[in-house]
């Protein structure tokens, strides 16, 4: 899947030292159940870009995240956090990691500004630096007002926006987001991934999980698409769905045989590169796109089947996921 | 000390600390947060600290006197002033473990629990077995503030003619109130690592209720080698494997000229039972935050 298209220049001298995440064969197997959530992940992440890792719930997003993060301890494998081996020296990685996980985990028992300074003294800032750091990240995260709130009093947009001040604080060398918009109401979402371009133009090296392809489209450099513990492809958005290589992807619902329809649509028509029936639809990937739609249909009619539904779309990731694994990514 | 180092020679990484140093502020930013959080409660602190030594003692020492139910065998005004001895020492006792316990576990179990609190300290940049640590240092600072809190009830507070006859050893009594402020908070640590969040309050019916009436508060454990089934002084025997009973004696070894269990004895399970428990916290902490 890897390709040469779009992938982000890596700044700086030396390409192997922009690496600022490395891994290798990274494995974590759980004995309860013997789950085998990571599966010998190769995996780099360059200097200042936003790399996603996308896949469905279950695919070993988090526990990547995790084994990144010294939450997780690697069954085997490596893994190396601007320099730092994260599983032989796991307290020095933690001084340049930000960590900002799926669940609000602010300390309730202090403020909102209390959650900054206090987050600011344990990675050894003295008590004026981490008071002007923490002030002066409430007004950038718009949260002065809420200084002195209770955890509990502030929404779920405050709170994910709170995190990630927090994580930012100590000047991590990555940041990293498990599911950073999972429950968020749509304006928070958008308020969170205009934070995330902010930081990305300040050269700020992201990684995130998600299972929203909207949100790995638009917000990241390079994407990791993974399910079952393993990377099936590593590229740039546009990099992937050019992978597809169709210009239209036709979705079609029918009463009858799909599979069938899904053969005869392929054979019949010019430019159908794949076609495949993914539950209850067939889904027509097709080179050049004019005047698709009525073909389908004549050839679908002329065949004895009667459409219900028909739409045309450009390759998503959503397509190149179906393609890399046979089902849906749902949200 | 030499306490910056660089990670590799790209402009990129950040300059970071020996893990030593960064430990050593993290440690302290830790107490500070756990100190802090006491003093947003100290009200609730101070008011859950007295609540039981001061029903103990109205009850025991000013009630039962007044109303004629005989206490200490009986023996009237003398009788109730030994047993005024008895329990001083089995209050003060007391309150550092349960507030060792409170002090820990209960936080702990929030920490862990659904919101997994607890993860923004354990990704702080020291080892994790600190910050499990820190936790007992915490807790233990709060068993020594109930220590003050409560003996001056306990001396202070019963009916006219009663008098606990309390001779203070001061080198046993300084060496004792850390040992089992510490003892308590890893005992803390121990159980609010091991008993799952939900359960926590099971924890109070099963383990506290009976580490408090069978662990000398109200009675000295030389005093049961009269209960015996064929010779063998069983209740005396049984009591041993209860943390409080070593705490309780070795306040009476502290406070009173009584008969107690020998020293050597006290302090040696104590230091044992310190060993034991901040090992099987330390491990519970790191079975709890790490997968």
């Amino acid at each position: 899947m890897e390709t040469t298209a779009g992938i982000k220049p890596a700044i700086g001298e030396h390409p192997a030292i922009d690496e600022v995440i490395h891994c290798e064969k990274l494995t974590k197997r759980y004995h309860a159940g013997n789950i085998l959530a990571v599966d010998q992940l190769d995996m780099a992440v360059h200097h200042g870009e936003i790399f996603g890792l996308l896949g469905p719930n279950g695919a070993g997003k988090t526990t990547t995240v995790g084994m990144l993060t010294t939450l997780v301890v690697p069954t085997s494998g490596k893994a190396v956090v601007a320099g730092i081996d994260v599983v032989a020296h796991p307290a020095l990685a933690k001084q340049v990691i930000g960590v900002v996980a799926q669940t609000n985990n602010l300390d309730r028992a202090l403020t909102v500004w209390e959650n900054l300074y206090y987050h600011g003294l344990f990675f050894g800032m003295t008590s004026k630096e981490s008071r002007e750091a923490s002030d002066k990240l409430l007004v950038e995260f718009r949260l002065t007002e809420r200084a002195k709130a209770e955890i509990m009093a502030i929404s779920g947009g405050m709170a994910k926006r709170l995190q990630v001040a927090r994580a930012l604080l100590h000047s991590p060398s990555v940041l990293f987001l498990d599911e950073p918009t999972a429950g968020l109401d749509p304006q928070s979402r958008l308020a969170l991934w205009d934070i995330l371009r902010k930081l990305h133009a300040e050269g700020q090296t992201i990684l995130l999980t998600t299972h929203y392809m909207e949100e790995a489209d638009v917000i990241c450099d390079r994407l990791a698409i993974m399910d079952h513990g393993r990377i099936l492809a590593i590229n740039t958005p546009k990099g992937l769905k050019e992978s597809v290589g169709a210009d239209s992807i036709v979705t079609i619902s029918a009463a009858g045989n799909l599979d069938a329809l899904a053969k005869l649509l392929q054979e019949r028509i010019e430019g159908a590169t794949r076609s495949q029936r993914v539950d209850s639809t067939i889904k027509l990937h097709i080179k050049g796109t004019t005047g698709i739609l009525p073909k389908v249909v004549s050839i679908a009619e002329q065949g004895g089947y009667s459409i219900t539904d028909l739409s045309v779309a450009e390759p998503t990731l959503e397509t190149v996921f179906i393609n890399l694994t046979g089902k849906e990514l749902r949200d | 000390m030499n306490t910056m180092i660089t990670t590799a020679t790209s402009e990129h990484y950040k300059t970071i600390r020996s893990a030593s140093a960064a430990s050593r502020t993290a440690f302290g930013a830790l107490l500070l947060r756990d100190l802090t959080v006491l003093k947003k409660g100290l009200g609730i602190f101070i008011a859950r600290t007295l609540v039981q030594p001061f029903l103990l003692v109205f009850v025991f020492l000013y009630v039962f006197p007044q109303i004629g139910q005989g206490i200490g065998g009986g023996g009237g005004a003398s009788g109730e002033s030994s047993f005024a001895t008895v329990l001083v020492a089995g209050v003060v006792a007391l309150s550092i473990m349960f507030q060792g316990i409170q002090a820990v576990a209960l936080p702990l179990a929030n920490e862990f629990g659904y919101t997994k609190e607890i993860e923004d300290r354990v990704l702080a940049p020291l080892p994790v077995s600190l910050v499990a640590i820190g936790k007992v240092v915490a807790g233990a600072i709060q068993g020594l503030i109930a220590a003050l809190i409560v003996f001056p009830i306990a001396a202070i507070i019963h009916a006219k003619g009663v008098h606990p006859n309390l001779t203070v050893h001061w080198v046993i009594l300084l060496t004792l109130i850390p040992l089992t402020c510490v003892m308590t908070s890893a005992l803390g640590l121990f159980l609010g690592t091991r008993i799952a969040p939900r359960n926590i309050g099971l924890m109070f019916g099963f383990i506290v209720l009976p580490i408090t009436f069978l662990g000398g508060t109200y009675y000295p454990w030389t005093t049961l080698a009269a209960i015996k089934i064929g010779g063998f002084s069983w209740l005396q025997a049984l009591v041993c494997i209860n943390p409080l009973i070593y705490v309780t004696e070795g306040f009476r070894a502290a406070l009173t000229t009584a008969p107690h269990m020998q020293l050597y004895v006290i302090y040696l399970v104590l230091i044992g039972l310190c060993v034991l428990f901040l090992w099987a916290g330390i491990k519970g902490f790191y079975k709890r935050v790490l997968s």
